[in-house]
This record gives C-alpha cells, structure tokens and sequence, in this order.
C-alpha cells in the first residue's frame, strides 16, 4: 500500500538550536531539516538565526550565510543562483522552490522552513538523489529525431511552430513539479511525472521532429502518464511559472485525436 | 513493483522496465465519455426518481413502462457502473502497490460493476415490463 507516514529511521526528532549571531541587530530564524548518513541518527530540524543586515535578501542566500558563518557542514545543492540551473530545488515554507529566487522577506510568519525536495530519498540535508528523475528525463529520449537526411543548413522551422514550443523549453529539471506531485510520490518509479511529461510534449510538439508516434506510443500507458490526474501541484510548485499540466493534457489530447 | 531501488539494475533500465503498454487512452476517453453522458441524464433521472417517490408498484411500473423513461434510465445505468468501474480501477492503481492484492483488487472491482449493473438493468426491465 501507499505510505501515509514516514518510515522509522525518517522521523523527524529534536534538533540544535544554535546561538544568534553575536552584534546582530536584525536577525531571522531559519528552520533546517539536518541529516546525515554517517552517523546513524535520525533527521532533525536545527534552528539557525541568520543576520539579515549581513546577508542577501534570497533563501539560498541565507542558507549560504549560515554555512559561511555558522555551520560548514550544512550540505545543499547550489549553482548559478539565479534561476537558471535548478540546483537549489527545495521545500521552503511548504512550497517547492527555487531557493536562489525565493525571497526570505516572502515567507511571512515565523522562521524559515526548509526541508528537501518530498518523497526523493535523502543523500544528505537538504541534498534529494533524484537518478530516477534524470532516468525518467532520459527516457522520453530529449533529442531531435529524424530519419530524412540531416540538411546541409539548420532544420527549419516557422515562426508559428517555433511559438509551440514556447511555455515548454523553459523547463530547467529542478524537479519541483515532480516531487510536489501525489501522483508522482505514490507511483515515482512508473510514472514519469511532471517534468518528464512536459518535456515529453515539448518534443512531440517540435514541428521538425520525426518520431512524434514513436514518442506518443512510448508514452501511451495507465501508470507512464495516465497516473496524471489534473491536480495542478506542478504549476503551482514550477519556479519558471509553466504548467505541466496543460502540457501533459496536450499529450493526452494527442493520444485520443489520433485514435479517432 | 518487483524491482526495488537496492537492485543492480540500470535505473534507465528500471523506468523503461516493461515498456509501455500501449492502452490506456481507450479507459481515458470512456471516462469523459461515461462523464458527460451523466450530466446530461442526470436532470431527466432525476425527475424520473421524483415522480417515483410515493407511488406503488402498479405506478412505478406505468412510469417505468414508457419506452423514453427506461432508456433514459438504462443509458444512466451502462454510464454510471462504467464510469464507476473505470474510477475505482484508478484509485486501485494509484495507491494498492501488492501486484496481487492489486490485481484481486482490480477483479473484484470488475465483478461488482458487472454485477450491480445487471441487477439494475434486471430489476428496471422487470419493472417496464410490469412483472
């Protein structure tokens, strides 16, 4: 059956609570889910008071003031720190984000809660393995394919083909679609989830490739993507405001016009 | 599912696993399908159940006698137990991970479908028929 509660070694119990930073006039709390697999324990939540007059205004810039000043071994994924790359993908405040483009001054009451990305096994803190993410990515095969001889110039493509693809390429895998998805965490190992589908539609609605019926029928199956239910978690989670769910309903949309 | 995340297997390996199965979209479209046909008999059955509340059986049966009404009310039945069948098989698969519990689940969904539309279809054909 489906897992309603957390297993044993993945309760949440204590956590430190560590000091507030010596000549801080403004300071605000952070609530960081620790754990590391080294020593045997379970996951805690420490408390962290960041200095807000000598930090950036983003979580993940607090994030990085508290391992510069406080605690080095806090361990997280980040990168480019604008929104580009999807490295800091993380739960804050209940909502799967970005933290590079999450504003601290937007969570409003209370400390910052920061957790990992839901129902990804945890590497370390706030580090998810997502291999069955990328796994799933590269299963819908993100390539052009074509069987028509390769152009001496570039594939061509209209203006108006082009603008499909808009609301699709932006994707950048930081996997806050899919991890917010209860589809997604009841059934993560059969159905590709958000992301995957939506990158999914974005080839099969590319009008240069070839191989859009060899896509639908890898695609066509009642766990791959009909574990979709509409529940719109992943365009209210996706940091770069697309909705996988239009998307994932295009594919379906798809599946059905070409059996009629 | 068989493979679990401590197996050896490739994870590209694991999510193609058995590859797609190709359906799916039939159950998809029958669900709108058994959907919308319910929003537009759901106002006629509905004055039907109604004009039933009260009667005896020799009315019910005079009601239930017109052609119109037991079509109306035969069309309701297919599409209910239908979509009935087709939403149930959903949440099955969503949250039942045993394969054999599942495939039991699965079973004994179809045989009560089955089941609770013949004996709708055989109590309302009785009833027309004014048995």
């Amino acid at each position: 059956m489906v897992e309603f509660a957390l297993p044993k070694n993945s309760k949440i119990s204590g956590g430190k609570t560590w000091p507030k930073p010596a000549g801080a006039t403004e300071t605000r709390e952070f609530k960081i889910y620790r754990w590391n697999p080294d020593d045997g324990k379970n996951p805690s939540v420490d408390t962290y008071y960041v200095d807000t007059n000598d930090c950036g205004p983003m979580v993940l810039d607090g994030l990085i003031w508290i391992k510069n000043h406080i605690d080095p071994t806090l361990t997280f994924r980040r990168s480019c720190r604008e929104g580009v790359c999807g490295s800091c993908a993380m739960n804050i405040d209940g909502q799967n984000t970005l933290a590079c483009t999450k504003s601290m001054h937007d969570v409003k009451d209370g400390a910052v809660k920061v957790n990992p990305l839901p129902h990804q096994p945890v590497v370390k803190d706030l580090v998810p393995d997502l291999t069955n993410f990328y796994a799933q990515y590269a299963s819908i095969e993100p390539w052009l394919k074509t069987t028509t001889p390769t152009p001496q110039k570039e594939w061509k493509q209209s203006h108006e083909d082009r603008e499909k693809l808009d609301g699709l390429y932006e994707c950048i895998l930081c996997a806050c679609c899919s991890t917010s998805c209860p589809s997604y965490w009841w059934n993560s190992e059969r159905f590709l989830g958000p992301a995957a589908l939506l990158q999914a539609t974005r080839w099969v609605t590319d009008s240069r490739d070839e191989a859009t019926g060899e896509r639908l029928d890898n695609l066509e199956d009642p766990f791959r993507l009909y574990r979709c239910h509409t529940i719109m978690n992943c365009a209210k989670a996706c940091p770069k405001g697309l909705n996988p769910s239009e998307a994932i309903a295009e594919l379906k949309l798809k599946l059905v016009e070409r059996q009629m | 599912m068989s493979d679990s995340r401590s197996s050896m297997r490739t994870p590209l390996g694991r999510v193609r696993n058995l590859g797609a199965s190709h359906s799916g979209t039939t159950d998809f479209w029958r669900q709108r399908l058994t959907a919308v046909a319910m929003t537009l008999l759901i106002v006629p059955v509905l004055f039907v159940v109604l004009t039933l509340v009260g009667r005896n059986h020799a009315g019910a049966t005079q009601i239930l006698g017109s052609l119109p009404i037991a079509i109306i009310l035969l069309l309701f039945i297919v599409a209910s137990t239908w979509h009935m069948k087709i939403g149930m098989q959903v949440v099955i698969e969503d949250y039942v991970h045993n394969e054999k519990l599942k495939l039991a689940g699965i079973m004994a969904n179809n045989f009560f479908c089955a089941a609770v539309a013949l004996a709708s279809i055989y109590a309302l054909l009785k009833l027309s028929s004014g048995v």
